[in-house]
C-alpha cells in the first residue's frame, strides 16, 4: 500500500467534512497568523527605533553627573570646565573628535503674544555635529557668539510653532528666557518623536556663556556631549573617557563612578535587547494559541475516529493493516494543520501590510519557516493520539459498533 | 506463477491441503468466574474445497461468534484453527490483516459498505491494502462488479443503490482478492424477497464455479440451498445430513 493511497484516503476523509475541516484548521491559522503578525510588529518596531537611535548620530556620546551609591562614602564629584579641557586633550583621548560642555535647564519662552515651556541647552558650536542637531532656518552661533557672550537663540521646530505659528521663520524676532531677552537667530529642522533622552524639536540652543551668564550662574555643567572620530571608534573613545574621568574625580571602583556615559550605541543595545524581550513575549503569547489550535485538532481527530469507528472495522476486515489505519489519520491530521499553517502565513502577511503608526511590521522569514515547520510537527504530534487508537481498534468491537 | 497466486485460483488442493477450514476444539469464553458465558465449547469443524456449508442457529446461539473467529476478526479462546493449513494463533495483527486480505471475504448482513465512496473504490479497496497498482485494480474490480451484474453502476454511492444492489457490490468487494473463503452473515437478512432470491442465486453461481462458501443465517430455505448444514445451538455444533 502506497502513500499515494493513504494521502488520497486522508483527503477523502478531510473533503467528506469540509466544513469541519475547515473550522478545524481556523485554530491552527489563526495561531500561525498570530505568530507572523507578532513577530513582525517586533521587528518592525525594532527596525524603526534603529533607525531613531541612528538619526541620534551614531558618534555621540553623552555624559552626565551621577549619584555614586552609599557605598562609595562620597557624594561624588561635578561634571566641569576642567573636565572639558582634558577630554578635549588629544593625547589622553586621540579617539574624540570633540567635546561640547553643555548648561541646561528648563524655562518658559516668552514671545510677547504667546508663551511656551523649553529646554534651554546652552553650548558651544561642536554641539550641532555632537548631537547631530540640524539648523533648518538662520544660522547656528559661533565661536565669536559664545566668547562674547552674545544672547543668540535657535528654536525647536516645536517652539518655533508654538510661538510665532505653525512653519513661521521667526529669525530676526525677540524672545524672553525667563525675562531676559534673546535675538533669534535659526530655527533647528525638524527631528521628528522621541530621539533618545529629549526630543530636540523642544530644545531651544544658546551660546554656553550666554545662559550660564544670564541664566544658570557659572557653576558646574549639567552633561558634556562627546563626538568620537568613527562610529567605529566609539567604544574606544568611551574607555577613554572612562578612564581620564575615573582619574580626574579619583575613582578606583567603576561600580562607584560619580558620572555615567551614555551613547547611541548603548542606546541601541539597551533597546534591541528590550524590544527583543517584548518580541519573544508576543511570540510566546502567539504559540499558546497555536498550542490551542493543535489541541483542536487532537478533538477533532479523536470525534473523526468515534465516528468513522464502523468504517475502520470494515477496512480492517478487508485486510487495511494498522499501519495503513494510522498512517490515514495521521496524515489527516498533518494536512489539517500544514494546510492552517500555510493560510495562517497568508493571513498573517496580509496582516502585516497594514501601517500601524509610525512604522510598518516587517514580516520575519525565519518567523515564515518556522510557523510551516511548526504546524507540520503540530499535526504529527497531536493528530498522533487519536491516530494510534484508530490503528488499535479491535477488528470485532469496530464492526459492532452501530 | 507464485504458490500465493495458485492459491488465489481457487482450485485444487495447495501443498496437500484438502481441508480450507479445519477447526479443532474451538472454545469462546466471555467473561471470568461466575458471570463467564461460553459462546462455543469444543466446536470441531472441517471445509473441503469448494464446499458451499451453511451455518445455521438461533440468535444467541453462536453461530455470529464462530464466525467472527473464521474471519479472524476475534480470538478463540482455546482450541486450534488452520486456515489454508496455516495455524491463526501465530500471526500477529498484521500478518492476520493479510490474511483477511488475500484468503477471506466478507459479507455482512448491514453491507458495511464505506458511505460517501463510490461502488467501484468500495470494491477496489481491498485491492489498495493489497498493493495492487491502480489500472490492474480498476479492471478487476469492473470485472467483479460484472460477475455480480453490476456493470453501469459503478460510480454510484450506496446511498444511490438499492439494499440488494448494496449487498452485491459487497460480494463483489468479497470476491475482487480471489479469497480461498467467502464469509457471510446473514447476507439476506436485510433484503426483501426477490432481492434475496438474486443474492442466493449469485452464491449458487459462485459455488457451481467452484468458491468455498461459509454462510450464517437463522432462515431454513437459505440453508436449504447449501451442501451442508450445520447446526449451531448453546454453543454446540452439530451435523445434519448432506444433500
Amino acid at each position: 500500500m502506497s502513500v499515494v493511497e493513504i494521502v488520497r484516503f486522508a483527503v477523502r476523509g478531510l473533503v467528506a467534512n469540509r466544513l469541519r475541516s475547515l473550522l478545524t484548521m481556523l485554530g491552527i491559522i489563526i495561531g500561525i497568523a498570530a505568530v507572523i503578525l507578532l513577530t513582525a510588529l517586533g521587528n518592525g518596531a525594532s527596525q524603526y527605533i534603529q533607525g531613531q537611535i541612528a538619526g541620534l548620530g551614531a558618534n555621540s556620546i553623552t555624559i552626565l553627573p551621577r549619584q555614586p551609591p552609599e557605598s562609595a562614602g562620597t557624594s561624588g564629584r561635578p561634571l566641569t570646565t576642567g573636565d572639558v579641557r582634558a577630554l578635549a586633550d588629544p593625547q589622553g583621548a586621540p579617539d574624540v573628535a570633540s567635546v561640547s560642555p553643555v548648561a541646561q535647564l528648563s524655562a518658559s519662552v516668552d514671545a510677547g503674544r504667546s508663551r511656551t515651556d523649553a529646554t534651554v541647552v546652552g553650548s558651544t558650536p561642536t554641539y550641532f555635529p555632537g548631537a547631530n542637531v540640524q539648523i533648518g532656518t538662520g544660522r547656528a552661533y559661533t565661536d565669536a557668539d559664545v566668547e562674547a557672550g552674545r544672547k543668540v537663540i535657535l528654536l525647536g521646530r516645536t517652539v518655533a510653532d508654538d510661538l510665532f505659528g505653525v512653519g513661521s521663520d521667526p529669525v530676526g524676532r525677540d524672545v524672553l528666557v525667563r525675562g531676559v531677552p534673546f535675538d533669534v537667530i535659526g530655527t533647528l529642522a525638524p527631528a521628528g518623536q522621541g530621539q533618545g533622552l529629549s526630543n530636540p524639536d523642544e530644545n531651544v540652543l544658546a551660546p554656553i556663556t550666554a545662559v550660564q551668564g544670564s541664566l544658570t550662574g557659572f557653576g558646574d555643567l549639567s552633561q558634556i556631549v562627546v563626538q568620537a572620530r568613527s562610529t567605529e571608534a566609539q567604544a574606544a573613545a568611551e574607555s577613554e573617557i572612562n578612564s581620564i574621568l575615573d582619574r580626574r574625580h579619583g575613582i578606583e571602583e567603576p561600580d562607584n563612578r560619580d558620572y555615567q556615559v551614555l551613547s547611541a550605541r548603548q542606546l541601541a543595545d539597551v533597546l534591541d535587547d528590550t524590544l527583543g524581550a517584548f518580541t519573544l513575549l508576543l511570540a510566546a503569547i502567539a504559540a499558546i494559541s497555536l498550542v490551542v489550535g493543535g489541541i483542536g485538532i487532537t478533538n477533532i481527530m479523536l470525534v473523526s475516529v468515534t465516528e468513522r469507528t464502523r468504517e475502520i472495522g470494515i477496512r480492517k476486515a478487508l485486510g487495511a493493516p494498522p499501519s495503513a489505519i494510522l498512517g490515514q489519520f495521521l496524515v489527516e491530521s498533518i494536512i489539517l494543520s500544514v494546510v492552517g499553517g500555510m493560510l495562517g502565513v497568508a493571513v498573517g502577511y496580509a496582516g502585516t501590510l497594514v501601517p500601524l503608526g509610525d512604522f510598518r511590521p516587517v514580516v520575519l522569514p525565519s518567523a515564515v519557516v518556522a510557523a510551516v515547520a511548526v504546524s507540520a510537527a503540530i499535526g504529527i504530534f497531536f493528530g498522533a493520539y487519536p491516530a494510534r487508537r484508530a490503528a488499535r481498534l479491535r477488528p470485532i468491537e469496530a464492526l459492532r459498533r452501530e | 506463477m507464485t504458490g500465493r497466486d495458485a492459491e488465489r485460483s481457487g482450485a485444487g488442493p495447495i501443498n496437500g491441503v484438502e481441508h480450507v477450514l479445519d477447526v479443532r476444539k474451538l472454545s469462546k469464553v466471555y467473561g471470568a468466574g461466575e458471570t463467564a458465558v461460553h459462546a462455543l465449547r469444543d466446536v470441531d469443524l472441517t471445509v473441503r474445497r469448494g464446499e458451499y456449508v451453511a451455518v445455521i442457529g438461533q440468535s444467541g446461539s453462536g453461530k455470529s461468534t464462530l464466525l467472527n473467529m473464521l474471519g479472524c476478526l476475534d480470538a478463540p479462546t482455546s482450541g486450534r484453527y488452520l486456515l489454508e493449513g496455516l495455524d491463526v494463533a501465530y500471526l500477529d495483527e498484521r500478518q492476520q490483516a493479510v490474511l483477511r486480505n488475500r484468503q477471506i471475504g466478507f459479507v455482512f448482513q448491514a453491507f458495511n459498505l464505506i458511505p460517501r465512496t463510490t461502488a467501484l473504490a468500495n470494491v477496489e479497496l481491498p485491492l489498495v491494502y493489497a498493493g495492487v497498482g491502480r489500472r490492474v485494480r480498476r479492471d478487476r474490480a469492473m470485472a467483479a462488479l460484472a460477475l455480480v451484474g453490476l456493470q453501469g453502476r459503478e460510480d454510484h454511492r450506496p446511498n444511490q443503490l438499492s439494499g440488494g444492489q448494496q449487498q452485491r457490490v459487497a460480494v463483489a468487494r468479497a470476491l475482487v482478492t480471489g479469497p480461498a473463503l467467502l464469509l457471510a452473515d446473514e447476507p439476506t437478512g436485510n433484503l426483501d424477497s426477490r432481492s434475496t432470491a438474486d443474492a442466493l442465486a449469485l452464491f449458487d453461481r459462485l459455488h457451481a464455479s467452484g468458491r468455498t462458501i461459509v454462510l450464517i443465517t437463522h432462515d431454513d430455505e437459505v440453508a436449504a440451498r447449501a451442501e451442508r448444514v450445520v447446526v449451531v445451538s448453546d454453543g454446540r455444533l452439530s451435523e445434519t445430513a448432506r444433500r
